[in-house]
């Protein structure tokens, strides 16, 4: 099984790499990187890549590694027992499996996507060392093992809200995705736009990089941004012309709405704009 | 070999373990790389470093190991400097050009940048990406990065001439070098303590029910204490004069600090706190607010951070009337004391760098009253103050 990008999804040759060393050396792969540079994006290309289904396990504030293993419903157990159902005998019929147990137990290798590890509590991790490590976990209720039939791909993503433990990270693999340069940029609008005038590409893409370079700025825009400015650019049938005037500097781009998502930055940007305007 | 790099990497002080080094030699025992120097690059980074800001490090210390391991293998050779020169060349204007002559022509001079530029990454920790704009040097004119080989930033048909590692492209990812909102974020996440303290007052609903249902349906109630974030600061930030340079970093580590807690309030005030402060900058003189009236108002469980440089004549800490707003009764020291009488948790941030706290005289003065407890906004600065911040409750 080997990573090649796909044609919905463009991935540097580093990524591919590490992703593929993830793979052959069975250990989880941890992705950070700046928000909308396509995190949870690459678990579900790679699973569509190497045809594998794909199971997700949202991660937040609340979640406790307990739940990605299994869950005991007490509650139900507690109504059926009032109502005298003869399932209550059994505990196991109130083990609800979570996201880890399936993964283990599925008949062919999966790939699993731990997203935004570091939106739990701090000591997540530190819970999940053994089951990641040796990819085991043991059901207290019903005194069995879980054990992976087939280890899985696991994929973990992480915004740098919380520092992980070491431990954990000794066990993962790391990659950090970079902002993609120009000619990446070019592939990854080509992917998603096939059809896109080259002209109006390389414009767009020209006043892309200029708002990331303001200074100031909150939040530059990323990725996920491009896209969906291109789309609207795109929508709009915004002329070629719009976005090539000579002084760029002086101009606000069409629909920057959609590149800068924050108040203060879009009053930034046209303050700039408009002293550029009149000091020329 | 690869024993050498692993302690190559140690030595670097990147927190690399044994078992990480096991999983990248059985990584090339599977054949997961082909035999590439940048392949193999990749992997090692990929398996040993865990952090990006660790990644400046590994490859600083991946080239230093790695310096004529590439030349012997005959790839891909000394095209950097090539290319410096094309991309000089694009950007001189004639009188450049003779000055160059003069100096020596470009072999000579392509040798002094070399050496400039490994001066610079010494020397030049914290400061701005940039080699000087518009100084005297004749490399500040072409406008060089200090990385040197990042020039070809849209050329990237040529990228695979310049070794990956030597780029250095997470130099400002190094958590020793700068301060970003995202940085200061991690640090100062450390203050916030989920303090869970007084009596129980909510009903653990999961709890209760659990523990009914283990005890066959009998009802058993469990209480827990209130959750809530128990750290309340107050910030200082030092604005105008010589503090400009520092705004920018003052107003990320503001911004940053804003979301983390719940009782955060914030006051300007200018080089030196004396007898007033005030929440507006532009309205510095309309609507002040009294010193006396803060220490009132807020409680001693308030943590007090300050933010200055603290760059400024020792008289206007030291006597009454020093200020260069106005006419202060009373000395700044005498304000400082009386401050740090009434909040014990206090620390001052310095985003001038450590170096050059002993050659300011007003920044020795301040840190002695702090009793020491100055720190520089760096990560491992920050990292200190707020350990300091969060230990015990005096």
């Amino acid at each position: 099984m080997r990573f090649k990008g796909s044609d919905t999804y463009v991935a540097t040759d580093d990524l591919m790499l590490a992703v593929n060393a993830a793979i052959t050396l069975q250990r989880p792969l941890l992705i950070k990187g700046e928000p909308g540079t396509g995190k949870t994006k690459l678990a579900e290309e790679v699973a569509t890549a190497l045809g594998l289904p794909l199971l997700e396990w949202h991660v937040k504030s609340t979640t406790k590694a307990q739940q990605g293993l299994y869950e005991y419903d007490a509650v139900s157990r507690l109504r059926d027992s009032q109502l005298g159902d003869p399932r209550v005998q059994d505990i196991a019929n109130y083990i609800v499996r979570g996201m880890l147990w399936q993964a283990f137990t599925a008949d062919a290798p999966v790939v699993l996507l731990i997203d935004e590890v570091d939106k739990a509590d701090i000591e997540f991790p530190n819970d999940l060392l053994r089951e990641l490590d040796r990819m085991e976990f043991f059901v207290y209720e019903t005194r069995e093992l879980v054990r992976a039939k087939h280890r899985p791909i696991v994929f973990i993503t992480s915004n740098n809200e919380k520092e992980l433990p070491d431990a954990f990270l000794r066990r993962c693999f790391f990659h950090y995705i970079r902002f993609p340069d120009k000619d990446t940029m070019e592939r990854i609008v080509d992917v998603h736009f096939p059809g896109i005038k080259k002209m109006l590409l390389r414009e767009a893409l020209e006043v892309f990089f200029e708002v990331r370079e303001v200074p100031g700025l909150k939040k530059k825009p990323s990725t996920s941004e491009l896209l969906d400015w291109l789309k609207l650019l795109l929508a709009e049938d915004i002329s070629i012309e719009a976005l090539r005037s000579k002084d760029r500097k002086t101009i606000v781009p069409p629909l920057h709405g959609a590149l800068l998502k924050n108040e203060q930055d879009v009053h930034l940007f046209e303050r700039l704009v408009f002293m550029a305007r009149h000091n020329r | 070999m690869l024993a050498g790099f692993f302690l190559k990497l140690k030595d670097a002080k990147l927190p690399v373990s044994i078992k990480e080094y096991l999983t990248l030699i059985e990584g090339m025992q599977k054949h997961v790389i082909s035999p590439s120097i940048d392949d193999f690059y990749y992997l090692a980074r990929t398996t040993l470093v865990k952090d990006e800001s660790n990644f400046d490090k590994f490859d600083r210390a991946f080239g230093e190991f790695f310096k004529g391991v590439e030349a012997v293998a005959g790839a891909e050779l000394d095209v950097p400097l090539e290319w410096l020169l094309k991309q000089a060349e694009l950007n001189l204007s004639p009188e450049d050009k003779a000055r160059i002559e003069a100096l020596g022509g470009w072999e000579k001079l392509m040798e002094t940048l070399k050496k400039r530029m490994e001066e610079q990454k010494e020397r030049h920790q914290g400061g701005s990406k940039w080699i000087g704009t518009a100084g005297t040097s004749p490399f500040g004119a072409y406008g060089y990065n200090p990385e040197g080989v990042r020039i070809g930033q849209d050329k990237s048909r040529n990228r695979r001439a310049v070794k990956v590692w030597d780029q250095r492209e997470y130099r400002n990812l190094d958590d020793s070098v700068e301060l970003g909102i995202r940085n200061i974020k991690v640090a100062l996440r450390r203050l916030r303590k989920f303090a869970r303290d007084g009596a129980p007052e909510e009903l653990d609903l999961d709890t209760t029910i659990d523990k009914t249902a283990r005890n066959a349906g009998y009802l058993d109630l469990h209480m827990r204490p209130e959750r809530h974030n128990a750290v309340k600061v107050l910030l200082f930030l030092d604005i105008g004069g010589s503090m400009d340079d520092h705004i920018k970093l003052c107003e990320e580590l503001f911004s940053a600090a804003k979301t983390e807690f719940k009782h955060l309030e914030y006051f300007y005030f200018h080089n030196c706190l004396y007898d007033f402060v005030w929440k507006d900058n532009r309205r510095r003189h309309a609507e002040r607010i009294r010193t006396w009236d803060i220490m009132h108002k807020y409680g001693h469980d308030y943590k007090l951070i300050f933010v200055g440089d603290a760059t400024m004549s020792p008289y206007e800490i030291l006597h009454p009337g020093g200020s260069i707003e106005y006419a202060n009764d009373e000395a700044g020291a005498v304000w400082m004391q009386r401050m740090l009488n009434v909040y014990h948790k206090a620390v001052w941030l310095n985003p001038e760098p450590e170096e050059i706290w002993t050659y300011r005289q007003s920044i020795g003065i301040v840190r002695e009253l702090m009793g020491g407890r100055m720190h520089p906004t760096t990560i491992q600065g920050l990292e200190r103050a707020m350990r300091y911040l969060s230990q015990g409750s005096r």
